[in-house]
């Protein structure tokens, strides 16, 4: 990119605005069909509207990073607004790990304090007197009000489909790193080998997350409402899958833009933020196998 | 809007190579607008209007309050007035005002062009309008606002709460995203577009406190989306996690909101020690005493507020140990805002003092929020703390900070900057009078408060015991004083906008500082080329 460079400040842009009615309506769509639901009256209105919110929301996403697309690719930014993106990008990361770290600290505080005072440990033991007979275990399948929330069967061991996924998301953490370096070469199949190969791994990840998702409600009867055990292991690998998809979605999007000739072997930090941003969705998963799986 | 024209007359452009045209014309300028000083007037003229919509509620709250009974409004009502009050204020009225100051001042402080990400900044601010049309629009669903007081502790707000619940949590998850990006555009700018020779030792207090501001909102702004997460989850899906009968904890609840909810006070409060500490040496025509050490403490402040959450807890059960912990840290922060304190009254010392506005709100902050500090202290003993928590008492310690802490500081900074951003001088005289009968009004609405919690008075009550009657009377008289005097500055600000004495770049005198050498009112596009900094 160009030394001298001014600072790019475009002039005027629609997408912010059209971002705010997109996210609007879409979240007044999703609260108002939560809401109705619970109501037990129709929701059919409230899907519509989640419905041409999300639409908006695309048309946003389509329209503004197109935008930026263009303008790097007009040569407007410098290496000081290249700087911006990756700080920008970090820090984006950084609040996601920290919104993982709420509910992993949900699950600690849990594990370590909650379920063990209910089962009578310590100070404030007496807690069991609200429920006798509840035994603090972890993983918790007996609940202190079984008919309020009736517990799983059993939990789903770290051995068998985790350990899979594991290796899935890991090894597609090594893929995408060849990518990155064919890329550097200047290397274009290459890249799109390894990013194909990258985006089936994650897809595979996905499926078989579907799949363990599917056996826990109709096998284990392992649900969200089982009780804290399945609250924290769904809002953590759902959430998790949530990202794995959005990740899978940029990748897929970085290797559209491969095929369409964009990044040179220098200048490519659209690639290397869905990388950084695939790179922690495959950290929060071990962190995941290791504290909701294995201990 | 009649304001936007003055403002875009602001259209002077002071350099050489250019392609950057005035302002647009019209509505639509303001929906499609990249510029920061656009974006900072919004911010703040949102700020204003949410910070009068939540004063109205305080005004409804003190009227019921002013006599003992039930005179005026249903306790249900006043639930969600004192609610929404507090919600409003939080995120609608303190946090909006100091991202526009930051949008405002940062880059102008730094020789910026603009913020790092511009177009991200405009969504950041229109975010606002949306989450709050959502969310006072609860007051008109079935059901009702939200009744369960600012901190939505589970499960009054999860197993009770009204319908109107769930779109309450969505409204504060488009804050959070609205806060989160605004934050990562303030550190972007900070870290990447300072003039060349702007060290990071060199940067203004303001940046500065902004910096150590947006960290933090990075940090725990996700933690509270977390948390409404979990409650959304507990109402609409069966979870629960804040449900002992499911194996969970409602303390769960009070744990990961502090964990945001006390970072969230400091976030309120560093910008404002940082305008302050631009205003007092401005006003004592003297340097900031003890720079260094004045950054060290935010610094310390900050990395602080992250292990102190627990004090909002005392009496809800935690072992021992946790209480002296939290009780030992939180007591170590009134050091580095001791320093702080400390440090702003050396500047005075022996300066050449001037009282105009700016300066008496600013002198105002340091002895009142130190007075709030103090009742903070004394909240901070854990044993103590039984006697006072969850009354009147924890009320006026709030108040005291965040009313001449915050909101003062706002105040400091608005009169500091208006010949800045309009080109005009405001009504002194006015200005003067709207500090002493808001220090007056506040002064009488929350002192008494004090009184009223050692009593035994408690919180969010929308009726109380005869012995409390006087104390509340003056307090609400208080109220509506400090309520009526900020219409003055409703028309201290137009007045100052449409016209008024012409300002020069740098109207005071003792001010220093990139932001002085640009033209007042500042060109619509101010440092396309950065200046050097020595």
């Amino acid at each position: 990119m160009a030394e001298n460079q001014s600072y790019y400040v475009p002039e005027q842009s629609k997408w912010p605005i059209i971002a705010t009615v997109g996210l609007g309506v879409t979240l007044y769509g999703v609260a108002s069909i939560m809401v109705n639901a619970q109501q037990g009256e129709s929701t059919t209105g409230s899907w519509v509207m989640f419905f041409i919110g999300s639409l908006i929301m695309a048309y946003m996403l389509f329209g503004w990073f197109g935008s930026v697309i263009r303008e790097g690719r007009a040569g407007l930014y410098s290496d000081q607004m290249e700087r911006s993106f990756r700080w920008g990008m970090s820090w984006f990361i950084f609040s996601e790990v920290m919104f993982f770290a709420a509910f992993f600290g949900a699950l600690f505080y849990v594990r370590v304090f909650a379920v063990p005072w209910l089962g009578g440990e310590g100070d404030r033991g007496s807690s069991n007197m609200l429920w006798e007979g509840f035994q603090a275990t972890w993983p918790l399948i007996q609940n202190p009000d079984p008919e309020a929330y009736p517990p799983p069967e059993a939990t789903i061991g770290p051995w068998g489909l985790p350990l899979v996924n594991t290796i899935l998301l890991v090894t597609s953490s090594f893929t995408i790193t060849v990518a990155h370096h064919a890329l550097k070469a200047g290397n274009r199949t290459k890249v799109k080998i390894w990013m194909i190969a990258t985006i089936l791994l994650a897809i595979g990840f996905l499926v078989l997350q579907a799949e363990e998702y599917i056996y826990a409600y109709q096998d284990l009867n392992l649900t969200l409402d089982s009780g804290i055990y399945g609250s924290t292991f769904f809002m953590l690998t759902g959430f998790h899958g949530a990202h794995v998809t959005l990740g899978t979605l940029m990748l897929f999007i970085m290797l559209m833009r491969i095929n369409k000739g964009h990044f040179t072997a220098d200048s490519h930090f659209g690639f290397e933020a869905a990388a950084w941003y695939w790179h922690f969705v495959d950290v929060v998963w071990l962190g995941l196998f290791v504290f909701v799986y294995i201990i | 809007m009649a304001v936007t024209g003055v403002f875009m007359s602001a259209v002077a452009d002071t350099h050489a190579q250019d392609h950057h045209h005035g302002p647009a014309k019209g509505f639509s300028r303001w929906l499609l607008t990249t510029n920061h000083k656009d974006i900072g007037t919004m911010y703040l003229i949102f700020s204003f209007t949410m910070f009068l919509l939540g004063g109205t509620m305080a005004m409804v709250i003190r009227a019921e309050l002013f006599q003992p009974g039930l005179q005026i409004v249903q306790p249900e009502f006043f639930n969600q007035m004192t609610t929404m009050h507090g919600l409003i204020m939080v995120f609608g009225a303190v946090m909006p005002a100091f991202v526009g100051l930051a949008n405002w001042m940062i880059p102008l402080m730094i020789g910026a062009p603009d913020m790092a990400l511009p177009r991200m900044n405009n969504w950041s601010f229109w975010l606002l309008p949306c989450a709050f049309l959502i969310l006072v629009s609860t007051l008109f669903m079935q059901g009702g606002a939200p009744n369960f007081g600012w901190t939505f502790y589970a499960p009054l707000s999860t197993t009770y709460g009204p319908p109107s619940t769930t779109f309450f949590i969505f409204a504060i998850h488009i804050m959070g995203i609205s806060s989160i990006m605004g934050a990562i555009n303030v550190i972007a700018t900070i870290l990447n577009l300072r003039a060349p020779g702007m060290t990071l030792m060199k940067m203004p207090l303001f940046v500065w406190t902004w910096l150590i501001t947006a960290f933090l909102l990075i940090a725990v702004m996700p933690v509270l989306a977390g948390v409404v997460t979990m409650m959304l989850m507990d109402i609409n899906f069966g979870t629960s996690f804040f449900d002992a009968s499911g194996g969970g904890d409602p303390v769960l609840f009070q744990h990961v909101f502090w964990f945001f909810g006390h970072p969230e006070v400091y976030i309120m409060i560093l910008p404002a020690f940082g305008a302050v500490s631009h205003i007092i040496p401005t006003f004592s025509r003297k340097p900031l005493f003890g720079y260094a050490s004045m950054v060290y403490a935010v610094g310390a402040i900050a990395l602080l507020s992250f292990v102190v959450w627990a004090h909002h807890m005392f009496t809800v059960g935690i072992p021992i140990t946790g209480q002296l912990f939290f009780m030992y840290a939180t007591m170590l922060i009134a050091v580095p805002t001791g320093v702080k304190v400390f440090n702003w009254v050396a500047t005075m010392f022996r300066g050449s003092l001037s009282f105009e506005a700016p300066m008496l709100f600013a002198v105002a902050f340091v002895i009142l929020f130190t007075i709030g500090g103090f009742s903070g202290l004394m909240l901070a003993i854990a044993p103590a703390d039984f006697q006072y928590h969850d009354t009147y008492f924890v009320v006026a310690h709030f108040h005291y900070v965040l009313v001449p802490g915050a909101i003062f500081g706002i105040f400091a900074s608005a009169y500091f900057w208006l010949p800045k951003w309009t080109g005009h001088m405001y009504d002194e005289t006015l200005a003067k009078t709207h500090f002493w009968l808001s220090f007056i009004g506040m002064n009488l609405a929350f002192f008494p408060m004090h009184f009223l919690g050692l009593a035994g008075m408690p919180r969010r009550i929308p009726d109380y015991a005869l012995q409390f009657a006087d104390f509340n009377m003056v307090s609400s008289i208080g109220a509506f004083m400090f309520g009526t005097t900020q219409l003055l500055f409703l028309l201290i600000v137009v007045k100052c906008v449409k016209g008024g004495k012409e300002a020069p770049a740098k109207p005071w005198d003792g001010a220093e500082g990139l932001e002085w050498t640009v033209p007042s009112p500042a060109p619509y596009h101010t440092f396309a080329t950065p200046p050097e900094v020595k």
